[in-house]
């Protein structure tokens, strides 16, 4: 049986299909509506690649059901800037060269504006923790603290 | 859109006429027509297309792996061909269009892949200012080039016009000048990245976003052993599923398929295969005896010089000690990923491989077809450091798409990768050495134990092993590099010894070899330094005549503001610092490195911190300097992370560190400060920095621990058990 999901992505009502209430929003996003901000890492809400924000809140998409967003406002990756017109978070980790392969860079953006949404003047040891359970494996950590650290003098 | 073979006829009609349509967009790995070109290493027009718009195509065997590699190499062309960087694209690691570079691995990308593109460029460049000094009728001196275009004064001319006509099918020169390292204005210089922006903001078309029309999703369903066999397969409940497609079984290896990537998950945990019990592994608890008790199957001397036996029979202060290094994964935060898709007995399959060269050649060998019915393309992936298991899930997509004759994509969940990726294997050293009367090193001698290296290099594909096709015999990479030591010793013998059996497929995950041999050896001088009485960093130099060997310690001593004594630090409390120092040069032939690492140990928990590492480095000229450091950063963090934590557990079956809780990587409050002093060498050739410097940081945190407790820990990882027992052990 199908059942129909309607909730804002980046300020546009979508509708999605899909057979079962429990499958992660993570596929709807990029299965259904062909987002590739939010990245599958493990599925089990221990790396943070598939973070994207519910109601403003950062929130692991690879486990929370699709059918617990409908109604709900989802902004992701994309929805933060353009290459042309980037968020000055984004422009922060441009401006430090903060990726390697990139891969983790999703959830370590969408995890940092979380944090300055509410703290426009960490420490370095408020990013560090705000980051504990973001997971890269290029060793990029030392240009992703640089570049919150970078976001928070811009947006401050 | 068509798939790629369908185009590819369409190629080859049209290739007569040379009227082919080109679409050079940034998803260029879709692209459907391809030009008739040669794809020799050593022709220009194996990796340089100038198009009517004037604007250049390089076409490159080496892959961005996530390095910036991509970047580089254009920084190179823009460099050589004096052309925009914005005029440039790349082609990265299509078998159909791109030179066989070998192996995006080793550090080797701009050393060997880099300078053969720079001689094309340079070849090319000479052959422009020729025609254009024809053209313009004046000596090819008067002739300059800037901005993709040949001037005389005032005059003219596109490069597209000068290969109008002619073309540009040329053998590469090796006698072309490349421009003098003074003159440069791209090379050397900090260029952005050019995948940055699109990565920031999801724009990035990686691996894992790349979907065909009316493509499949499939899941690989996994042995309960490692060489457990297929007995029987119930699907029932999985076909109850919406929009179940089918049961892949060949040999022992199965995988579902569904028409969305949610159904395939939910038909690989429905589906209930029955395997047979199988307990082939080592006990984990036992696995360095495991290693020693394997038979031999050949032992070289990599290193050898005097007779070292003879002088440690005389000493009876000789020094003793046997290191481990335990089983690591590559632990990419993408799990692998790949799309196939067949059509009329050929195969196109697109993957984040670091080798598409030598994967056709294993998917056509596994799938029985000749090489050119096999094409690969390169996308980039997540950070793979290594041979992980990017090629395997290239061979997982294409059995299953021949076996559904649709285009299939399998993508790997977080339990396939960390449970059956190659892993990086069990390394155990033994050292024995003395010191001479004038507390030198008088003689060295050690020995790895390490799987056996087959003839031709290449990790065998999963598939092609659980579903029994051809493959060759496993070969884990050039692990021998590295044991043969850098310093000035009279006596001196390395051996290799290779095993026939290692527990788990073997791979190489970056410094593979080296850094394991490196951190024997550079714990085992530490030993020695101590036994002598001498400051490490001081030890080091003494031994060392390499003038760039020596600038590195140096310039590494001055930026740690290192001050000589002998270890332990002797400090007093529940935590103690240390320092400790380490150096090679990577395989003795390229790219110096020495390190500082500064460590905090909780004497009550056993916690290893470490809290800065000083990083000198000398790899030759520079291509980017930003670039570099991003990489030697990431080489630092990285092996901090393998160093404290990293090990594959097993039981009597299969791995059981499956996760991120159960193979714990380092975090964002564990990571350490980094500082780098970077030599710049214009005038020498550039060397690879992907690797050198996380060959040193084992050692140097090794030493550090030492130096902060006075306790010396010979096995990776440093885990807060071992530090405690080793702490108790001496109180
Ligand atoms: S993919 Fe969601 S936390 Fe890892
Ligand atoms: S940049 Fe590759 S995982 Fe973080």
């Amino acid at each position: 049986m199908s059942h129909a999901y309607t909730f804002k992505v980046n300020g546009q009502l979508r509708t999605v299909q899909v057979d079962d209430p429990e499958m992660p929003l993570l596929y709807a996003l990029r299965d259904d509506l062909g987002l590739r901000g939010p990245r599958f890492g493990c599925g089990l809400g221990q790396c943070g690649a598939c973070t994207v924000h519910v109601d403003g809140f950062a929130v692991r998409s690879c486990s929370v059901p699709v059918s617990k967003v409908a109604g709900q406002s989802v902004t992701t990756l994309e929805g933060l800037g353009s290459p042309e017109k980037p968020h000055p978070i984004q422009q922060a980790f441009i401006d430090e060269q903060a990726a390697q392969c990139g891969y983790c860079i999703n959830g370590m953006i969408m995890q940092a504006k979380a944090l300055l949404d509410r703290n426009r003047h960490p420490s370095e040891q408020d990013i560090r923790d705000a980051l504990a359970l973001n997971l890269c494996r290029c060793g990029t950590h030392a240009r992703i603290i640089r570049a919150v650290q970078r976001a928070a003098a811009a947006m401050a | 859109m068509t798939t790629a073979f369908a185009s590819r006829r369409t190629f080859l009609k049209a290739a007569g006429s040379l009227v082919v349509a080109f679409s050079w967009l940034p998803d260029a790995a879709r692209a459907a027509f391809v030009p008739p070109k040669r794809l020799a290493t050593d022709t220009v027009d194996g990796f340089i297309e100038i198009r009517p718009d004037n604007t250049v195509t390089l076409y490159s065997g080496k892959v961005d792996l996530g390095t910036g590699v991509r970047t580089a190499l254009t920084q190179i062309v823009a460099e050589e061909l004096d052309v925009p960087l914005s005029a440039i694209a790349v082609v990265q690691g299509d078998t159909l269009t791109t030179p066989d570079q070998g192996p995006t691995f080793g550090s080797l990308s701009i050393q060997k892949g880099g300078m053969q593109i720079r001689q094309a460029c340079a070849t090319a460049r000479a052959a422009l200012v020729s025609r254009a000094a024809a053209r313009f009728q004046v000596p090819q001196e008067s002739v300059a080039t800037r901005e993709g275009r040949c001037w005389h004064g005032q005059d003219s001319v596109t490069y597209a016009a000068l290969v109008e006509k002619e073309g540009l099918v040329l053998a590469t020169d090796p006698k072309a000048k490349p421009k003098a390292p003074r003159d440069h204005t791209v090379v050397g210089r900090p260029v952005p990245r050019l995948d940055i922006p699109a990565k920031v903001t999801g724009r990035f078309e990686y691996m894992q976003d790349f979907r065909l029309p009316g493509m499949l999703h499939a899941r690989v369903v996994r042995p309960a052993g490692v060489h457990a066999q297929l007995l029987a397969v119930d699907d029932h409940a999985a076909r109850q599923l919406p929009g179940f497609v089918a049961t892949v079984r060949e040999g022992n290896f199965l995988a579902v398929v569904a028409q969305t990537e949610w159904g395939a998950i939910r038909a690989s945990q429905a589906i209930r295969p029955t395997w047979s019990h199988w307990e082939g592994l080592p006990e984990q608890d036992h696995l360095w005896d495991y290693v020693r008790g394997t038979a031999v199957s050949k032992s070289e001397d990599v290193q050898s010089r005097g007779n070292p036996e003879a002088v440690l029979k005389e000493q009876p202060k000789a020094l003793s000690a046997t290191y481990d290094f335990a089983i690591h994964t590559h632990g990419s935060i993408g799990p692998s990923c790949a799309v196939a898709s067949w059509e009329n007995g050929q195969v196109t399959c697109w993957s984040a491989s670091q080798q598409t060269h030598l994967l056709r050649h294993q998917l056509a060998q596994m799938l029985k077809l000749a090489p050119d019915q096999v094409r690969c393309i390169y996308l980039e992936g997540s950070g793979c450091y290594g041979r992980n298991g990017h090629e395997d899930a290239a061979a997982d997509a294409v059995l299953v798409a021949r076996a559904v004759r649709q285009p299939v994509r399998v993508q790997w969940m977080r339990a396939d990768e960390h449970g059956w990726d190659p892993k990086g294997p069990p390394t155990l050293l033994d050292f024995h050495g003395a010191l001479g009367a004038d507390g030198h090193v008088a003689a060295w001698r050690s020995e790895a134990f390490i799987p056996e290296r087959p003839a031709k290099i290449g990790v065998t594909l999963l598939a092609a092993d659980l579903a029994d096709m051809p493959h060759d015999a496993a070969h884990p990479g050039n692990i021998h590099q590295g044991l043969a030591m850098p310093y000035e010793v009279p006596h001196v013998r390395a051996t290799i010894h290779s095993l026939a059996h290692t527990p788990f497929r073997a791979s190489w995950i970056r410094a593979p070899g080296r850094m394991q041999n490196t951190f024997a050896n550079e714990s085992f001088l530490d030993e020695l330094a101590h036994a002598a009485g001498r400051d490490p960093l001081e030890f080091r130099l003494a031994h060392l005549k390499d003038p760039r060997g020596r600038e590195c310690l140096e310039r590494v001593a001055k930026l740690s503001g290192w001050t000589p004594r002998v270890s332990p630090a002797a400090e007093t409390g529940d935590v103690v610092r240390g320092r400790g120092v380490s150096y090679t040069k990577y395989e003795l032939v390229r790219t110096y490195v020495a390190i500082v690492a500064e460590v905090e140990v909780n004497r009550r928990t056993g916690q290893v911190r470490v809290t800065h590492c000083h990083v000198a480095h000398d790899c030759g000229q520079i291509i980017n300097p930003d670039g570099l450091k991003n990489q030697i950063e990431g080489n630092v963090i990285q092996t901090v992370s393998r160093t404290l934590h990293e090990r594959v557990t097993f039981d009597r079956s299969r791995v059981t560190s499956l996760d991120w809780k159960t193979y714990p990587i380092l975090t964002f409050p564990e990571a350490p400060q980094v500082s780098m002093d970077l030599i710049d060498r214009p005038d020498e050739a550039p060397w690879g920095a992907g690797e050198p410097t996380a060959a040193v940081v084992p050692s140097a945190i090794a030493n550090a621990v030492h130096d902060a407790t006075g306790v010396r820990l010979r096995s990776v990882p440093l885990t807060p058990e071992k530090v405690l027992q080793a702490i108790r052990k001496t109180t």
